[in-house]
Order: C-alpha cells, then structure tokens, then sequence
C-alpha cells in the first residue's frame, strides 16, 4: 500500500517496511498539447501559485514548467530570513499576510516546513537608527504588525556570543525586534507547494524551458517550450531575476535590473545562536540553521550579473564583519558559498499583477527579499490567473505604478534587507 | 572580482575600488515626451544576459566616470573607453 498522508503513524508505518512503501511526492508527467493556464518558473511563487489556482479556484488544467529542476533558483539559494516589519501600509498587508500563511503552511500542506519564530533582531547601533526603528515601530503600529525595542542588557542575553565590548566597532545601543520573525527550510516550501499541487492534478514539468510565445493580436495563443509547444488560455509568469528575457519574448520591457546576491554557509556546529541577527551598519546578517551551520550574507553586489555564483570581495565583507560582531565564530571554516540571479527594482517593491499582453500576468521584482512573500505572491498571482482581475491586495503593485509615478519605495523607507 | 583599467588614470582597479552607475547611452529625452516615454527613459533597461554597455566610475583613484562593455555571465571586460571616444566593440555589437 502506497501512503500518500504524510503522518507520525504513516512514518511508523513504512518504518516497518523498511521505508520502501513511499510514493514519489509528485509525478513526472510529460507535457500535453494543452492546457486552461501555464505557469512559468517553478519557484516557490510559481509553485504557490500552481497551489492556490488549484485549490481556491477550481483551475485544473495547469501546466507549471521549469527550466531546471523546482527550487533550483532563488528559491533554493536563500538564506530563509522571514519577517513582516514593513513601513508602507500596502507592503505590510502582503508581507504579514504572507507570514500569517506560513504560520499555518505546514498543516495546509501536510508537508513540514520547518518554520522557526526564533525572533529577527535588527540592531541599532547609534541614536539615529533608535529613532528610525522608533519610528518604524509607530509604523508598524499603525499596520497592526508586531514588533518591539529591546535595550542592550536584553540583546547580550539573547546574543550571549556578541561582541559588546568597549572595542567593538559597532557599538549596540538596543535592537529592533521582531518575535514572529525566523526562518523556514527552504527547500521544504518548494516541495510542500509542488507536492500539494500535483496532488490537485497540476501537471508539474522540469528541464522544460520556455523559449518563445507565440501571439495573436495582444493575446498568447501558444508557449514554446524545449519540449514543444503547448496551448493555454492564460500565462503566469515568475522567473525573478530571468524576468527582462521573458518579457522580452512576450513584447514588453521591465523595470529592472538582475544582480546577484550572495551568501555562503560554515561548518556545522552546536547551537549557538538561536535569533537572526542583522547589523545596519554593514548590511550582514547571520543565523544558524537547525542542522548547525551559520547561514551569513550581506548587501547585494551592486552591478548587474547573471552569474549564479560568489566573488571574494563579498565573501570577505561579510566574513569580516560577522566575526566583528561574534569573534569567536573566527573559528570556523567557510563550507560552502554561492550567489543567486535577483530582479532589482527601482523602490524595492515586487511587480504584480498585468502586462501589456491581455492574458499574461506577472509575478516579479521580489529582489532580495522574496522568500518571505512567497505564499502572498502565489495567491496574488493564482488571483489574476483565475478572475483575470487584480487582488485588492496587489493593486498598488501594478507595472503601471512607475508610469503613474506611485511608487511604493520600501527600499528607502523600511531598508530593505531581504 | 572585476578588475577595470582605468582610462584616465591608467590605473588598474578591483570592483571594490570602482562605482557600477548602470546602463551606458540613456540620454535624457525632451521634456515634451509622452509619459511612456519619459517612463522609458527612467525606468525601463535592457539588463541583457550576456554583452552589456554599462557606465562605471574610478571612485577611489581618479573620480572620472566612463564606459565599459561586459559580459553579465562572465563578467569579462571586452572593452573600456572615455566618454568622448568611440567604442569598437560597442558598435559590433550594437
Ligand atoms: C543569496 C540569497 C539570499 C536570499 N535571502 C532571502 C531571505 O533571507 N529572505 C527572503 O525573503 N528572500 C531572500 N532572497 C530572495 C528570494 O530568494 C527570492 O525573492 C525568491 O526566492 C524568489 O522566488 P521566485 O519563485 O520568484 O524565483 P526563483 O526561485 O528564482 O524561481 C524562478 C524559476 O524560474 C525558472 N525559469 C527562469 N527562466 C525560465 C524559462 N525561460 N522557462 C522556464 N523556467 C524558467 C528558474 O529556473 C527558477 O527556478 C534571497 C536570495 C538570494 C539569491
Ligand atoms: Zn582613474
């Protein structure tokens, strides 16, 4: 007998098979000819999207196809910071309502995420950042989200490794701190969504790049794909920092500019640090996963790239100054580091919603800071997709805000740190 | 790690010692341009995957801005010029 449920009595169960009884979690299906709506880029908004266009709508007929393997992108690259302490009223509506989802993914998806609240604490380091994060907190306020400041005695006992001696360069003053915010195992909520969806019959097809459209009037009629064409009715699109390209082959230009981020891990070991940590006065943040490795990255490498991969100058900016802010952690050695292709936007605010073409809509811009809005970006997007309309929620996002000159600058008012 | 030759100063520079300012050859249009236009000229870019024109500036040595042409997956410089110059290798690609 094949379980399908995943459950404490499903994993005593195939215990006793010796672990041999467990479906794949989602098929390998090949493409059909057609399909009601295609899915472009099978990361973890394309994935939700495929999820809730499924489940909250009805849509069936839904091909989600993926150039390489889902997760491969930014998705799988990130280092699962997720927090909600926007400024704007518009971005923390989308981003707690993203947290709020998270919350209870794991029941949703009967898939473990792995979230852990451990609080993400932004530290002030002179009085001009205690009254930025004053005045972020009054936002916050305003938004209904939650967030506190915490003064120096209560930062050394949370960060029990952290240099507060009268030699560190970054002297704290306090933190900003958000309780709810933490990390989640990212690769879980690419397989949790894709694992739903397959199981609502979304066709879920990789190593399947698409490569053209083709367009009648201002309408897709067909996507060209490496595996052939394929029909739809609509197309979504999320392929982050491949989003110029895309929409290039659909007859449109973007916003934004693609650059890459980077971030690198070290060797695993015991638990010593139990919050995320990040110091403004370098852009570098730091936490450790549950397996025991230090997850470290910092500001964005400012100009443009496709490369998918790290340099030195940033690995040795942000090794500097993590063991500034923990001089033990000098200790350790790099394990691994890598970068990911990100879409940049002038205000640091993701692009939702329509495009010049009538039925294909968009999901972008999330830059550095995504992973977090994944399960809002997808109901966004399963939202325009289903009803050809645009989410209240996604309204002030439209492509059309930089002709309208509305934009929703979180990048100077909240600093954006992914 | 970017390294550019400066063509002012004749100094060779790692990224850390340069300023990346974007995209190269985005004039200013009229102001009596239609708002998709002037949309276009502030916000909108290329970004191309591969060959790219772009303006850099010898922030830490001589401050000039000037142009350089690279590849974005590469990151191999193919060419560095001063803005009064011409390209050869922008103009085989353009
Ligand atoms: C190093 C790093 C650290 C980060 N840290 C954080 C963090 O702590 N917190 C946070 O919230 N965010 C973080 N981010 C940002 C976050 O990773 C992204 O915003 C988010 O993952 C974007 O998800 P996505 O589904 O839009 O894109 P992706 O996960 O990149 O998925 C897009 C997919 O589209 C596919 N694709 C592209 N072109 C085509 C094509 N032609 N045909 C078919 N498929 C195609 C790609 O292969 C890719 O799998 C970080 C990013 C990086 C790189
Ligand atoms: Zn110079």
């Amino acid at each position: 007998m094949k379980i399908r449920q995943y459950s404490l009595r499903a994993l005593a169960l195939c215990a006793l098979q010796g672990h041999r009884d467990w479906p794949p979690a989602w098929r390998t299906p090949q493409p059909k000819s057609s399909y009601d709506v295609v899915i472009v880029g099978g990361g973890g908004h394309g994935l939700a999207t495929a999820f809730y266009l499924a489940k909250h709508h009805g849509v069936t007929r839904i091909a989600l196809l993926e150039k390489g393997w889902i997760g491969g992108g930014n998705t799988g690259r990130n280092t699962t910071n997720v927090r909600s302490d926007y400024l704007f009223p518009e971005s923390a509506a989308i981003y707690d309502l993203a947290l709020r989802l998270y919350e209870d993914l794991a029941r949703e998806l009967n898939f473990n995420i792995m979230l852990s609240q451990r609080g993400w604490l932004t530290l002030i380091h002179n009085q001009h950042q205690m009254e930025l994060a004053a005045h972020k907190l009054n936002w916050l306020k305003c938004n209904g989200v939650d967030g506190e400041i915490i003064d120096r005695a209560v930062v050394r006992g949370m960060l029990p490794h952290f240099n507060m001696g009268r030699d560190a360069r970054n002297p704290v003053l306090g933190a900003f701190l958000q309780r709810r915010g933490g990390t989640i195992r990212h690769d879980a909520v690419a397989w949790g969504y894709a694992r739903a969806a397959d199981r609502l019959g979304v066709d879920i097809i990789q190593n399947c790049e698409v490569v053209g459209f083709e367009k009648s009037a201002d309408k897709i009629t067909s996507v060209h794909t490496t595996h052939g064409r394929i029909h739809c009715e609509r197309v979504g699109m999320a392929v982050a920092g491949q989003s110029t390209a895309l929409a290039a082959m659909a007859g449109f230009r973007l916003p934004l500019t693609t650059h890459t981020l980077q971030a690198m891990v070290s060797e695993p070991i015991r638990p010593v640090l139990n919050h995320v940590v990040i110091s403004p006065a370098t852009g570098v943040y730091v936490n450790q996963t549950q397996k025991g490795e230090l997850v470290m990255g910092g500001m964005l490498d400012l100009y443009q790239s496709y490369a998918q991969r790290g340099n030195f100058p940033t690995i040795e900016k942000v090794l500097s100054a993590v063991v500034e802010m923990f001089p033990s952690f000098g200790q350790l050695r790099l394990m691994r580091h890598w970068g990911g292709a990100v879409d940049i936007v002038p205000d640091s605010s993701p692009i939702l919603g329509p495009t010049p073409v009538r039925n294909l809509f968009i999901n972008c811009g999330w830059g550095t800071g995504g992973f977090k809005a994944i399960p809002a970006g997808g109901l966004m997007l399963a939202h325009s997709l289903a009803t050809g309309s645009t989410h209240p929620m996604a309204q002030p996002f439209g492509l059309d805000r930089f002709r309208s000159n509305r934009l929703v600058d979180e990048g100077a008012a909240a600093g954006i740190a992914h | 790690m970017i390294l550019i030759r400066c063509p002012y100063c004749g100094e060779l520079r790692t990224e850390d010692e340069l300023t990346y300012g974007g995209e190269a050859n985005i004039a200013r249009p009229a102001e009596t341009v239609s708002d998709e236009a002037w949309t276009d000229y502030l916000f909108m870019r290329t970004n191309p995957k591969g060959i790219h024109q772009e303006q850099w500036c010898c922030s830490a040595g001589c401050g000039q801005w000037f142009k350089v042409v690279r590849d974005t997956v590469s990151h191999r410089i193919l060419d560095v010029w001063k803005f009064e110059e011409v390209s050869q290798a922008a103009e085989e690609v353009a």
